[in-house]
């Protein structure tokens, strides 16, 4: 094999990694979309806040400490204690939950029956009220999250391919770690919409909210389960993009990174979250690889978007979204 | 009392058909018209035309543009600042090659060179709804964002890959550059706001837009009973595009003065001009006024009681300024979805009838 077309599979591979990565995100907004039909731009924000959450309750920093010594002249800043890993993962997670019940009674309750559009802007500014809690509770710097996820190069795989090809591959810890987190976290999502009572009912009320009514089902309460289980999936997405490139203002932007998911997979379908994920990964590595070079670079800013545009005018439902059946 | 139709009797069809039926309206428009002409360009200083005027005149503008896309023909975009962008290098270019014509020339042509990319990215609209039209022209916002910052012929290649606006006049009075007098900037952007807000009414209730409401209220209904779908939302795409170039060009070159594309015109200011549109109210000229005043004026206000009456650090009102923001306008969609256009409707049904309470 030629050192271009090795160049290239290592390329692809990073960005079949970096597509498992976007689905994550993805993930979220299609949970959401079905359960209730609302597109909730406010999910690369949750994923910021649950970060920042995080990092800290595991360093026991006070919540609101620059407004409390603005306010009263104190200088607090931190408990003094630091919580373990795991046990501040659930405790995040509790956060998350408490979000969600709030994001419903306060929001989302009142706006039942609105236009989809009317759902989508309230989402936005959804989305600022979180990123300004989010600052003025823990901070506004940029924090390193350690939860313990392995990072730095792959020594087995840069060794076997130096073997094989000639030439080691780089690929990340944290990538093949954050593939198995997405794996296992779809399988467990698949399993929980189809075994048990709440999953069913999630799937009865994203098919026909009326029906599901009428059998008995509680829309305040699967509204509930579906915005905590979008807020855990934020929470993964959070700590694996976190612990790749710091926790800061620029992991809320992950959203945008995943509306051409979105719109590539259609939105609706969990599949095609997956799948349009690893398309968009090695679609934006490959052509930035390829072409990037003759035409300035950082190419990967428009390709997604670009790509799922020109894919929607022929297909304007997505890859495996539902057939649009429009009456009058 | 003096608010009403009674004794207001109109003797020809084009009175009837007028902008402000009743008789109270239409003086308070001239009064407005004439304050803004006569009065502000002499009292206003370089404070005020910097903090609030021009932004609020120019952010008008995109809105009645981004208005007649979303509000009247129902194509939700998010790619206004690629947009804004277009005509903001557009018009530098122009500057930059023919410095002798007149900015007036410069910043049409900017809005319609923006026009045509507006309408090049509103193609895909006649295949994709909804949702998928909203994400998709955020491929416009990013590609176009990208462009003007990768290819150096649009910035003239200047070594810091910013643009610069070069000193340029209009009937001998200095417009563009650190130079330009106050009142001038503000009498350059409100003539632009005056026609662009002329136009815009009157092209939305005649056929043209009525075409667009058509389609915006259901487009295969629009479709059979004979609204040609491509003519009225690449229409729509065209007009407001043109609206959006010249706000762009005057954010540019009389107000900023030097732009850096991804800063100046990132997706930001797209939703900045959405929820303008948004809290002004969808499908109404004076929504895009009241918008894009209340959305200029709130950070100034907050910036002012935070900063100056309560004397907090200003990283922490920046923060509160996006949590009010935020909640602001999920408060304002669960109250008045249909905006302070439709506050400003119910207060005149109220005042018709004052001092009755029925």
């Amino acid at each position: 094999m030629s050192e271009q077309w090795i160049f290239a599979l290592e390329v692809t591979l990073n960005g079949l990694m970096a597509g498992v990565l976007y689905a994550l995100v993805a993930l979220g907004f299609v949970l959401i979309y079905k359960a209730s039909g609302i597109f909730n731009y406010a999910q690369g924000v949750m994923a910021l806040f649950a970060a920042m959450t995080l990092v800290g309750i595991m360093q026991g920093q006070v919540p609101f400490s620059h407004v409390i010594n603005a306010l009263f002249g104190t200088h607090v800043t931190h408990f003094g204690w630091s919580v373990h890993g795991f046990l501040a993962i659930l405790l995040t997670v509790v956060v998350m939950i408490g979000l969600a019940w709030l994001v419903q009674v306060l929001v989302m309750r009142h706006l039942v029956g609105q236009e989809p559009i009317i759902l989508f802007m309230a989402t936005i500014g959804l989305a600022y009220f979180l990123e300004g809690v989010a600052d003025l509770m823990w901070g506004s710097e940029i924090k390193t999250l350690d939860v313990g996820l392995p990072q730095g190069i792959n020594l087995w795989i840069d060794e076997t391919t130096l073997n094989w090809f000639g030439y080691g591959f780089f690929i990340d810890n944290l990538d093949i770690v954050a593939t198995c987190i997405a794996a296992l976290l779809v399988g467990g999502l698949v399993l929980f919409a189809q075994y048990t009572k709440q999953g069913r009912a999630m799937r009865a009320v994203a098919d026909d909210h009326q029906a599901a009514l009428s059998v008995g089902i509680s829309l305040n309460f699967i509204w509930v389960l579906v915005w905590s289980v979008a807020g855990f999936v934020a929470l993964v997405a959070g700590i694996v993009w976190g612990t790749k490139s710091g926790v800061q203002f620029s992991l809320s932007l992950i959203a945008l990174k995943a509306l051409p998911v979105l719109m590539l997979g259609g939105f609706t379908s969990i599949p095609g979250a997956i799948v349009g994920g690893l398309i968009i990964g090695v679609g934006e590595k490959l052509f930035e690889f390829a072409i990037g070079p003759l035409v300035g670079g950082a190419t990967e800013n428009w390709f997604a978007y670009v790509l799922a545009l020109l894919f929607l005018v022929f297909r304007p439902q997505g890859l495996f979204g539902e057939k649009i059946i429009e009456r009058v | 009392m003096f608010y009403r139709e009674a004794g207001d009797f109109k003797t020809t069809y084009a009175e009837d058909g007028q902008t402000f039926p009743i008789r109270f309206d239409r003086y308070r428009y001239f009064a407005v018209l004439i304050f803004a002409f006569g009065v502000v360009p002499f009292m206003v200083n370089d404070y005020w035309a910097n903090a609030l005027l021009l932004p609020f005149l120019i952010y008008a503008i995109a809105a009645i543009g981004l208005n007649i896309l979303v509000g009247y023909c129902g194509q939700v975009s998010l790619g206004t600042g690629g947009f804004m962008a277009v005509g903001a290098y557009a018009c530098y270019k122009f500057m930059t090659s023919f410095p002798e014509v007149s900015m007036f020339v410069h910043v049409l042509l900017a809005g319609g060179v923006t026009a045509v990319v507006c309408v090049a990215f509103g193609l895909p609209s006649l295949r994709i709804k909804g949702f998928y039209l909203a994400v998709a022209t955020l491929a416009a916002q990013f590609f176009l964002v990208w462009l003007f910052n990768r290819v150096p012929w649009f910035y003239n290649y200047s070594a810091s890959g910013q643009i610069n606006a070069p000193e340029r006049e209009v009937l001998g009075v200095i417009i563009t550059g650190p130079n330009a007098p106050a009142w001038a900037t503000y009498m350059f952007c409100l003539v632009f706001l005056t026609v662009c807000a002329l136009v815009a009414r009157n092209l939305t209730r005649g056929t043209v837009g009525r075409s667009w409401m058509a389609i915006r209220d259901m487009d295969i209904a629009a479709e059979i009973i004979g609204v040609n779908p491509l003519k009225a939302k690449l229409t729509a795409f065209a007009v407001s595009g043109f609206f959006i170039g010249i706000s762009g060009a005057l954010f540019f070159a009389v107000y900023l003065g030097a732009v850096e594309v991804g800063e100046a015109f990132g997706i930001s200011k797209s939703f900045l001009v959405l929820f303008m549109v948004i809290i002004g109210g969808l499908g109404s000229i004076f929504g895009a006024f009241a918008g894009a005043a209340f959305l200029v004026l709130l950070p100034v206000v907050l910036k002012v009681v935070g900063v100056d009456v309560l004397g907090w650090p200003t990283d922490i009102v920046a923060h509160f300024q996006l949590v009010i923001v935020g909640a602001l306008i999920v408060l304002f969609l669960i109250l008045e979805p249909h905006g302070l256009a439709q506050l400003w409707r119910v207060a005149k049904e109220k005042l018709r009838l004052w001092p009755f309470p029925h």
